[in-house]
């Protein structure tokens, strides 16, 4: 035992000098008095603890509670109290709880010291697992699970599987825990409670379900295979877990998710790959080639649904669920969706400094890969006076991880005020920043250098001594413009008197003197002259600045360096005279030296490695981000690897849940009337041919993606029909059920479909090439029926919150992916639209009475208070279901020309050889929605190999964004590359102006759209055409008349030169001289609508509609300019 | 996860103990304690730190540092947050969570951990539960207990355990029903040399207290409830309806909590409440230095601003201060070199001023940088950012409740450069 040492420490001393022989004697010698007992109360170490042990026979509960309460005191100092432990266990029947609960905690401190003694608890603690309340059965369970004593493994092992089977689900919970503890006291068991697991992770209980997935990381985290069948409900569930579940579920289901699911990430490699291919080819070629090719990635609907239900965690309070949301973000989510964390984490910033430390920690490695998340929040991380040291570092790295051009200056000045700072070693890890800054951002190394060299004058040694290696640092990676700071750092040493300054200015100067030719001789003067008076480390470097000088300047320094060598020869300092013999044997040549001296200049004056400036935390990112081994960058013990993701999508069945019709009882009867009526509206509405079956199957069958993919060949259907028959049938069963089920089931078959539609594009794609009206016909049929049964499904799934809104979720995604699908929207849209108000109607109908579902609670829970008063707050969290917009679907089509023609970007006279030419490929952008994308070519027009071309700094008006194309390590001479960036424009033609970059050199370049590339093509029937343009008048609206060129009077001529000059899409039109065109802007998508009407006389009426005036007149002018001109 | 947990006080003693697995010896803390050492202050040590064969993650409230013993991979913010619970529950519990108020209640603390952590997994950390299981310590209690036998340990499951809203326990009753909430806005701000702002920020929080009978459902709506940036909740908030509405809606748990807080959205230029005029001068060479400072009202929206509190770090040179204020009273810790001007209330008319001289050290070197000062103030009846509560309504429950909403600003690090 440890003594403690505190104010009252003599007596504890006493105590514990004394009390161990007491007590002991205490066993076997009588009861002392036990008078002790009332004063016990007011100071537990008034008396000896030998009276413990008569009060703990004695007969009344207060003074045995009195001495439980004393011991438990000792336990919690640390003091040794297992003499009593007879004694303590005899009162483990206690009916007094608080005396019980008491007893627990020393058996669980001491049983595994007395193992023979702590068996006589047992038979109590197996018959209160029987006991009728709960709480009871628990605790007993957890202390009898506790105490760890080999012997009863088996009895334990009991009691768990009769436990996870309790009715409550709080014994349930106890359980769960019981089973680590089990298996830290006997790995063999492991078999058995892999079984008790996998019943557990069965269960539907919030409150088990953290407990259970610790129990199974504990035991066996790589039977990844368990958590397959309860992946979804653990998704459905996880809001609902206590916080500290919810944090080891969210890690868990991250390292599943690794192993289960395709890297979204890949996809912005796919398609960059598309882009590229589009661009070479003609159109026909397109789509023969790229829709093969692109196996277009699609996130597994369970892979979103993960996404989908952490993402409501990031407002949690407790920080833990915030940190587990955020990593899972990084480690899953498509790049573009990672930045939804940020906020997040910056808010944890206001958290206790403990937290700060780890989220910083974090923060950092973060921002190392992915600068643009947190720039925006770059004053979140300024340093304050009070923040403890390791804080300041922290928040230093990540303003040096965020330092970019643009805000360097900024981030300089907040840098200027640290370097003040009384914290010394906070002021040095400053100038390492500014060191890195000046590396990282060529604009400012210059700015950077000359603050550094200010800061040579500093007081501070510390300082000083770190801006002189610094400034080495930064000299040695850029040898080419610095002979004026060479001089001026040689003109401070006149005033600098910190020794290792000195040293440091004397080594650059020797290092460059060829540089500064005139300066070297004259400082190595000074120096000579000084020389004995110098501190050894700057003798040194005079010396080594004599012996360089001597090599390359021999006819000046000659004499002086003999002169130094004959002083260092005679020195006090036995490194210095043995530098000075070493160096006189290597320069000066003389018969006796040997064959070393020849080679003088090449080892004195090797060219040295410049040192790399870089981030202290760049190989943290091996690590899961959040965990204990990121943080301590070493892998700590049980730390599990995340694994990279598969280059195969592993079986997506494999997470499919049976139907289980177990709680078809729970639904209300209200439901089953629903259902019914349900059914009789389906029938009759889904008309002649029988693809009722398969109209309900898909109603019940998609969770998520079907919009999209519910592609309507008429041969897909039938394979559709045929192919799911089976689960229909299961599935309109459970429809009637509870909703558990069904959304089971749905998703059951959804993943099927799935299965089948991977196959389905490339057929689909080259039967709408062959003939485009049979399919046409048959896509309109296909989606009649698709309404319908959407609409009945929004019904059904109306019923049920998180299923439905699940489903409204998705559809940003497949929007997204909808590149081929692009055909058949546009001829959906119109039905889709009308049934979308049908639908509406109908869930608003329905809404009060659906109102006590609540989302997915634990259906075990009868007595949920919540549902009795529900109140209309519901409603609302209902309303976000609606399956479909109700606002206009628009639909961005491909293109209907894409011009070849390309702008110059950088002549090969100015770009020294580089040549650039863009281009607009008029296709959405895969960087942003909100992007033009651009495709510039580079060619090496030039002899020499280029390298390293990349985007440089960006002068951008404000509200432009330019995402950069991976910068291109080496071009050779004669060969061009194409790539592909997106700009921003922000639906101006203002021009974005940036530098396109080279290893060496930096062009200024700018690119300039034109209005009409501005847009994407939208198609619309001529309908709702008219409806949007009657909407669109007065200001939105522009006319002209115009004098059409005569070979442009034919209606081909006026569509081929409208969509030629703007990116618009053809709206098909009744009149044969009227030509409608619509489209949207890139980033506000307002819709721009062109009328032109040709008039007799080769005039022609122009009429734009927009709400973007400026875009509409700019568009006026440019169409105004080509169909004028022939 | 969690293996045992050490309380240690500033001056490097244990004074508590307790093991959820089996017992590991004291001897780890040495480790912390040369980390202690090391540091110079008790904030900066390392929250985690590495021994052969355990991880100390600690946290520091309080003038205590809570030490959990840690033996595999674990989220560290995991520890930590369930460390932050442990002390704001004895916060809770006790009034103060003091190395005097842990040794009074040992017994307590002791059947709070217990309930608290289940071989080292939290298992019940929501503070009713809690109160359920184990009611806290009263005189009167005490008292009682002493002579009756009985005890403060509750028999039953607590009701909110296993519930859908474990945050309350069923069968509240109350003869006042009252509902109040208070919206509690701090400033961050780093004002520079000249007196404009290098960074500025609004949070806040809105803190409830809400003693309502049966179960109530609450609906709080604001004004404008787009100035607020980023929120986290309390669990018992619906976050779908928030995301769809901006609406608060939620059964409260019984008693006090935080429902919410939140971050004013970063565009929003952010108003400054008060201005500090600052000369302070070390001359080199000399032995004298001069201070002088005068705090005055900004931006406060006609509202006074009370409770000013200044304080500043000197540098190490500062041997004394010799100064006088127009109001209120300073102290000057020469050990600590901490200067603190307690203001109170700012009147506009006599703008509160310090100054007088300091002694410097003779022939220490001038101090490259003067002290930044931290200020400290409260403004009554005002949220800085302009977030207004519009109305709260109650459904579930027939009664009609007494409401409350009270506004206050406070500085939170709230620093000027000088």
């Amino acid at each position: 035992m440890l003594s403690m040492s505190n104010n009252n420490s003599m007596s504890y001393n006493d105590q514990g000098g004394a009390a161990e022989p007491a007590t002991e004697a205490g066993l076997e010698s009588t009861p002392t008095t036990s008078a002790g007992a009332g004063f016990g109360l007011f100071s537990t170490d008034y008396k000896k603890n030998d009276d413990l042990k008569a009060m703990l026979e004695s007969s009344k509960d207060s003074s045995k509670l009195e001495a439980m309460k004393r011991i438990v005191g000792l336990i919690a100092k640390g003091k040794n109290a297992s003499e009593l432990f007879p004694a303590v266990v005899k009162n483990v029947a206690s009916k007094n709880i608080e005396l019980k609960k008491l007893v627990y905690v020393y058996l669980v401190r001491y049983a595994e010291e007395q193992q023979d003694v702590a068996l006589l608890s047992i038979s109590t603690f197996q018959r209160a697992l029987k006991d009728p309340n709960q709480l009871i059965r628990a605790s007993a369970l957890r202390v009898l699970s506790s105490i760890r004593v080999p012997i009863i493994v088996p009895i334990m092992m009991l009691a768990i599987k009769e436990a996870a089977t309790d009715l409550s689900p709080y014994v349930r919970k106890t359980a769960a825990h019981a089973i680590q503890k089990l298996y830290s006291l006997d790995p063999d068991q492991k078999e058995h409670l892999i079984e008790v697991i996998e019943k557990l992770l069965k269960d539907k209980s919030t409150l088990v379900a953290g407990s259970v997935v610790m129990a199974f990381e504990e035991v066996c985290p790589d039977r990844i295979d368990l958590i397959h069948k309860n992946y979804r409900k653990l998704c459905n569930l996880l809001v609902d877990v206590e916080e500290w579940g919810q944090v080891l579920i969210i890690n868990m289901l991250t390292r599943y998710a690794r192993t289960q699911f395709l890297s979204p990430w890949k996809q912005d490699e796919i398609l960059e790959e598309n882009s590229e291919q589009a661009f070479y080819g003609s159109d026909d070629e397109r789509k023969n080639k790229s829709v093969p090719a692109s196996q277009p990635y699609v996130m597994d609907p369970d892979h979103r649904l993960l996404l989908r239900n952490t993402k409501p965690l990031l407002q949690s309070r407790n920080t833990a669920v915030v940190m587990a949301v955020a990593q899972l973000y990084w480690h899953l989510a498509p790049k573009s969706e990672v930045s939804l964390v940020t906020k997040s984490l910056v808010r944890l910033l206001r958290s206790h400094r403990e937290v700060q430390f780890i989220v910083l920690q974090n923060i950092a490695t973060m921002s190392i890969q992915r600068k643009g998340m947190f720039e925006p929040y770059l004053k979140s991380f300024y340093v304050r006076s009070t923040d403890p040291t390791h804080i300041k570092t922290l928040k230093l790295e990540i303003l040096t991880n965020l330092a970019n051009g643009a805000n360097i200056s900024t981030v300089l000045r907040e840098f200027q005020t640290y370097v003040k700072s009384q914290d010394k070693q906070f002021a040095a890890a400053t100038i390492q920043a500014i060191g890195r800054c000046a590396t990282n951002i060529s604009e400012v190394t210059d700015t950077c250098l000359n603050g550094l060299v200010l800061l040579l004058s500093n007081r501070d040694e510390t300082v000083v001594a770190e801006s002189v290696v610094v400034i080495k640092k930064l000299l040695q990676t850029q040898p080419t413009q610095h002979s004026d700071i060479i001089k001026h750092m040689a003109k401070l040493l006149d005033n600098i008197a910190v020794p290792m300054a000195r040293a440091s200015i004397l080594w650059l100067i020797g290092e460059y003197c060829e540089r500064v030719p005139k300066i070297a001789p004259d400082v190595l003067r000074k120096m000579a002259k000084a020389f004995t008076c110098e501190e050894e480390i700057v003798k040194l470097q005079t010396l080594n600045l004599a012996a360089k000088l001597y090599l390359t300047n021999a006819k000046q320094t000659k004499l002086l360096t003999q002169y130094i060598l004959n002083l260092g020869k005679y020195d006090p300092n036995y490194d210095i005279r043995d530098r000075t013999r070493f160096i006189r044997q290597l320069i000066v040549p003389n018969e006796k030296s040997g064959a070393l001296s020849k080679y003088a200049k090449k080892i004195l004056l090797a060219p040295k490695p410049a040192p790399v400036l870089e981030s202290p935390f760049k190989d943290r990112d091996r690590f899961q981000l959040g965990t204990l081994s990121h943080t301590l960058n070493t892998k700590a013990s049980g730390y599990l690897e995340l694994s990279d993701w598969p280059a195969m999508a592993p079986d997506q069945s494999v997470r499919n849940v049976e139907v289980v019709e177990l709680f078809t009882e729970s639904t209300a009867p209200a439901g089953k009337v629903k259902t019914a009526k349900r059914d009789d509206a389906f029938y009759s509405g889904s008309g002649e041919e029988e693809a009722s079956g398969s109209g309900s199957d898909s109603s019940s069958s998609e969770e998520s993606g079907s919009d999209s993919e519910s592609s309507s060949d008429d041969e897909e259907n039938g394979r559709k029909k045929s192919s799911s028959g089976s689960s229909s049938s299961s599935s309109s069963n459970s429809s009637s059920s509870s909703g558990n089920e069904s959304r089971s089931s749905q998703s059951e078959s959804g993943s099927k479909k799935k299965n089948l539609k991977k196959k389905n594009p490339r057929k689909e794609n080259k039967k709408s090439c062959k003939n485009e009206s049979e399919n046409e016909e048959t896509t309109k049929r296909g989606s009649k029926t698709k309404t319908d049964s959407v609409s009945s499904k929004s019904e059904e799934s109306s019923s049920e919150k998180s299923s439905s809104s699940s489903e409204s979720g998705s559809e940003p995604e497949t929007d997204s992916d909808s590149g081929t699908d692009q055909k058949k929207q546009k001829q959906k849209t119109k039905p889709k639209k009308e049934e979308t108000k049908e639908v509406q109607e109908k869930t608003t109908k329905q809404e009060v009475s659906l109102l006590d579902l609540d989302d997915f609670a634990p259906v075990s829970m009868p007595a949920a208070p919540r549902s009795a008063m529900l109140s209309p707050s519901l409603i609302t969290d209902l309303e976000g279901l609606s399956l479909l917009n109700t606002s206009l679907t628009i639909d961005v089509t491909s293109p209907v020309y894409v011009p070849a023609k390309s702008h110059e970007l950088l002549h090969r006279m100015s770009g020294k050889g580089l040549a650039a030419q863009y281009h607009f490929p008029r296709q959405p952008c895969i960087y942003s929605s909100d992007m033009v994308s651009v495709q510039v070519t580079l060619t090496n027009s030039g002899d020499q190999k280029l390298e390293d071309i990349h985007i440089g700094e960006k002068k951008l008006p404000s509200g432009l964004q330019i995402h950069d194309f991976n910068s291109i390590e080496s071009l050779e001479p004669g060969a061009s590359i194409t790539v592909s960036m997106g700009i921003d424009f922000n639906d101006s033609t203002q021009a974005a102006n940036f530098q396109l970059c080279t290893k060496s050199d930096q062009f200024n370049v700018s690119i300039q759209p034109a209005v009409g590339e501005l847009l994407l093509p939208v198609t619309m029937s001529e309908q709702d055409f008219r409806t949007q343009q009657g909407k669109l008048t007065g200001m939105n609206e522009s006319t002209a008349t115009i004098s059409v060129a005569p070979e442009n009077s034919s209606g081909r001529a006026i569509v081929h030169k409208v969509v030629t000059a703007a990116n618009l899409g053809v709206v098909p039109s009744a009149q044969e001289s009227i030509h409608r065109f619509a489209a949207k802007t890139v980033k506000a998508a307002d819709l721009v609508l062109v009328t032109v009407e040709l008039k007799e006389a080769s005039t022609a009426q122009l009429l734009i509609n927009t709400e973007k005036t400026v875009i509409g007149s700019m568009l006026q002018r440019e169409l105004k300019a080509v169909l004028t001109q022939g | 996860m969690i293996h045992s947990l050490f309380l240690v006080n500033s001056s490097g003693d244990i004074f508590l103990e307790k093991h959820w697995k089996s017992v590991v010896s004291r001897s780890v803390c040495d480790y912390f304690f040369e980390a202690q050492e090391r540091a110079s202050e008790p904030e900066n040590v390392a929250p985690v730190i590495p021994t052969p064969h355990h991880y100390l993650i600690s946290v520091y409230r309080h003038k205590i540092f809570f030490v959990a013993v840690i033996q595999s991979e674990v989220p560290p913010l995991f520890v930590i947050e369930f460390l932050h619970r442990v002390v704001d529950t004895f916060q809770d519990y006790f009034g103060v969570c003091s190395e005097a108020a842990v040794k009074d209640n040992v017994v307590v603390v002791y059947e709070l951990l217990e309930e608290m952590l289940d071989n080292g997994f939290p298992l019940a950390t929501e503070s009713n539960i809690l109160k359920e299981l184990i009611k806290p310590p009263t005189i009167l209690r005490t008292v009682v207990n002493t002579i009756t036998g009985s005890t403060n340990v509750g028999e039953q499951l607590p009701t909110g355990q296993l519930s859908v809203v474990p945050w309350r326990r069923t069968g509240v009753k109350y003869t006042n029903n009252e509902a109040y909430f208070d919206v509690v806005e701090e400033i961050d701000a780093i004002i520079d040399k000249s007196g404009s702002t290098v960074t500025a920020e609004i949070q806040g929080v809105v803190d409830a207290s809400v003693k309502l009978t049966g179960m109530p459902d609450l609906t709080l709506s604001f004004m404008n409830p787009r100035l607020l940036d980023d929120v986290s909740f309390h669990p018992c908030v619906r976050f779908k309806r928030w995301e769809a509405e901006r609406i608060l809606s939620f059964i409260p748990p019984d008693g006090n909590f935080r429902l919410l807080s939140y971050h004013v959205s970063s565009q929003n230029l952010v108003a400054i409440p008060v201005y500090v005029k600052h000369s302070i001068s070390f001359r080199e060479g000399s032995s004298l230095g001069h201070f002088e400072i005068t705090i005055g009202p900004k931006q406060t929206m006609g509202k006074a601003v009370e409770g000013v509190l200044v304080t500043s770090q000197m540098p190490k040179a500062v041997l004394n201060m010799n100064l006088t204020c127009t109001q209120g009273a300073y102290t000057f810790d020469p050990v600590t070199k901490m200067l603190s001007w307690d203001v109170g209330k700012i009147n506009p008319q006599k703008l509160p001023s310090l100054k007088g001289s300091m002694s410097l050290q003779t022939g220490a070197s001038k101090p490259d940088e003067n002290p930044t000062i931290n200020i400290q103030c409260k403004i009554q009846q005002l949220a800085l950012s302009g977030l207004k509560v519009n109305r709260l309504d109650m459904y579930g429950e027939k009664y009609k409740p007494f409401k409350g909403i009270k506004y206050m600003t406070k500085a939170g690090k709230f620093q000027v450069r000088t």
